[in-house]
């Protein structure tokens, strides 16, 4: 079986993003980027399903600028057999990435696909949904326990009040949540012999695909700043304060 | 021009958020409706119909709706998509999962999680863990949103007299199956909806001491939440997480207690309108947003706090 990993170059998580002085955009120079926390979590759970030999070869794509070859090495390095990227200088949004991914599937014809259930950067949560509608995919998104059988997949999912199982017939999306795995960190040489495998580039004009923009971004903010608060001295006076500045109990 | 809502439900009651969201669709100045796909779920249909601010409610009661799964639930909205401009639902784990597989079936791209409605195409939303709010223009055709329920004070349940209409199921998918579901049984409210939330981090040490917030979440009515990292370590199932990737939460009081402040943490929290923080760590982000903050050890602070309350 094969599975498919679509992964995300984004700000790292620890850097604190600021606007650009004219507010068209955020401040992206010289800050450090790595792959999407909820990508690597895909990764681990597809080299997982190769090393219980369930999976017979796990390819990561990735849909962006060159310098998204780091994070597909990265992905290489966590134990991706190949790579591809869908080269493109544009900013595209999810719905143009997940016709770029369908593409390469049409191609690839995995019979999985998982990939994190959102990027922290744009927080959009949807690419993958998008990906299974135009695939006409069954998904699974959220998801906290795989099991796959022959022709299907029983997913438990992450959702409001609890957790749900679903059984989705293959192939299907997955997308995954925080609790999955905890991924594993790449051995030095894991990273020397993730530079010798194989990274395509395909340049996306060639690929036929519709990625115009439909939305523009009008500015960049910084949010509403909290006024500064007080530091009380005990639990005595700040039961009081609760209770008499704030009046929040009673 | 009129507005579609998706309601969430469990086939019994309304979701709470559904009211957040016909608030955000009245501000769009539009005829408002509401699309309810279920099983058996007449008692919500009719418990909509006196919602403020709708006027006709869909219907669509079969089987297939129970479990409100992503491939049919979407294929019945696309169903009825071309009578609408925009088409809105909460941005719970529901939300999250339907809409945008509603938006590539539709050819459009989605605006997920606004917190502000700019004009009929334009809408705020935050960005990088809500670090950046952008403001976007959407030149699509149908606007599918999700919404921020904590963004938009929720609509008055009663006053409403919505007609109700029903509508045939359209193309029921089988791809997906619905084996089961634990849901969480808690006497207190739920985290989205509590006006007191108090949360424990990673200086809780452990699931058991939990205890210690639980006594205080029951004197005040409160539901109990957590960091990612008190989740990440185990202490506290994952529905516990507020934050950036967990859920948003807007109370009158948040209690943050032992929780560093992380800008992922915050992005859950920070709108709430009073933030206490009690951490040892005097130097604790968490302090830069907190009302009132109290430096002490969370074991001796806990207890005190709920002797006096």
């Amino acid at each position: 079986m094969k599975i498919l990993v679509p992964i995300k170059r984004v700000v790292d998580y620890n850097v604190k993003v600021r606007p650009l002085g004219d507010q068209s955009d955020v401040d992206l120079n010289n800050v450090k980027m790595a792959m999407n926390p909820f990508c690597e979590i895909a990764v681990e759970e597809a080299v997982r399903l190769k090393e219980a030999g369930t999976a017979t070869e796990v390819v990561a794509v990735t849909v962006g600028k060159s310098d998204s070859q780091e994070q597909l090495r990265t992905a290489l390095a966590l134990g991706a057999d190949r790579a591809i990227l869908a080269e493109t200088d544009s900013l595209l949004e999810p719905l143009a990435i997940a016709k770029v991914l369908s593409k390469v599937i049409e191609e690839e014809s995995p019979k999985l696909v998982i990939l994190g259930k959102q990027a922290i950067d744009g927080d959009n949560n949807q690419t993958g949904q998008m990906l299974a509608a135009m695939l006409n995919y069954s998904q699974a998104t959220f998801a906290s326990e795989v099991i796959i059988d022959e022709d299907s997949a029983s997913v438990t999912r992450e959702i409001d009040g609890g957790l749900q199982t679903i059984k989705v017939s293959l192939p299907a999306i997955i997308t995954t949540d925080l609790r999955l795995n905890e991924p594993r960190y790449a051995s030095l040489p894991n990273i020397m012999k993730a530079k010798k495998k194989e990274l395509d580039v395909k340049p996306i004009e060639e690929m036929g695909v519709d990625i115009n923009n439909r939305m523009e971004l009008l500015s960049v903010e910084l949010p509403a700043s909290r006024q500064e608060g007080i530091k009380v001295e005990s639990v005595e006076d700040l039961v009081s304060k609760l209770k008499e500045e704030a009046k929040v109990i009673s | 021009m009129s507005i579609l809502v998706i309601a969430e439900h469990d086939n019994a009651n309304l979701k709470p958020a559904t009211l957040n969201t016909v608030a955000a669709a009245k501000e769009l100045n539009g005829e408002v409706h509401l699309l309810i796909s279920g099983n058996s779920c007449q008692s919500v249909a009719d418990e909509a119909s006196g919602v403020e601010g709708i006027s006709k409610i869909l219907i669509s009661d079969n089987a297939a709706y129970e479990n409100h799964l992503a491939e049919s639930t979407a294929n019945l909205i696309k169903s009825v998509a071309s009578n609408y401009s925009h088409i809105l639902a909460a941005a719970t784990t529901f939300g999250k999962n339907v809409l945008p597989r509603l938006s590539a079936l539709l050819d459009v791209q989605q605006i997920s999680e606004i917190t502000e409605i700019v004009s009929e195409d334009t809408f705020k939303r935050p960005i990088y863990a809500g670090s950046c709010i952008a403001t976007v223009k959407s030149n699509d055709s149908i606007k599918v949103i999700t919404v921020r329920a904590t963004a938009f004070d929720p609509v008055n349940s009663s006053g409403g007299s919505a007609s109700i209409e029903n509508i045939d199921a359209d193309n029921i998918s089988d791809l997906t199956s619905f084996v089961g579901e634990e849901i969480a049984q808690s006497d207190r409210p739920e985290l989205t909806a509590a006006s007191i939330v108090i949360s424990g981090g990673r200086g809780m040490q452990s699931g058991d001491n939990f205890h210690l917030l639980e006594a205080i979440a029951d004197k005040l009515g409160a539901a109990v939440g957590a960091s990612r990292a008190a989740v990440d370590a185990g202490f506290v199932p994952n529905d516990y997480q507020v934050g950036q990737t967990g859920k948003i939460v807007a109370p009158d009081l948040y209690i943050a207690v032992g929780i560093s402040g992380a800008i992922q943490h915050l992005a859950g929290m920070k709108d709430s309108k009073v933030i206490v923080a009690i951490n040892k760590d005097e130097d604790a982000p968490i302090f830069q947003v907190a009302d009132y903050g109290l430096v002490a050890d969370l074991f001796n602070a806990l207890p005190e706090l709920s002797e006096q309350l």
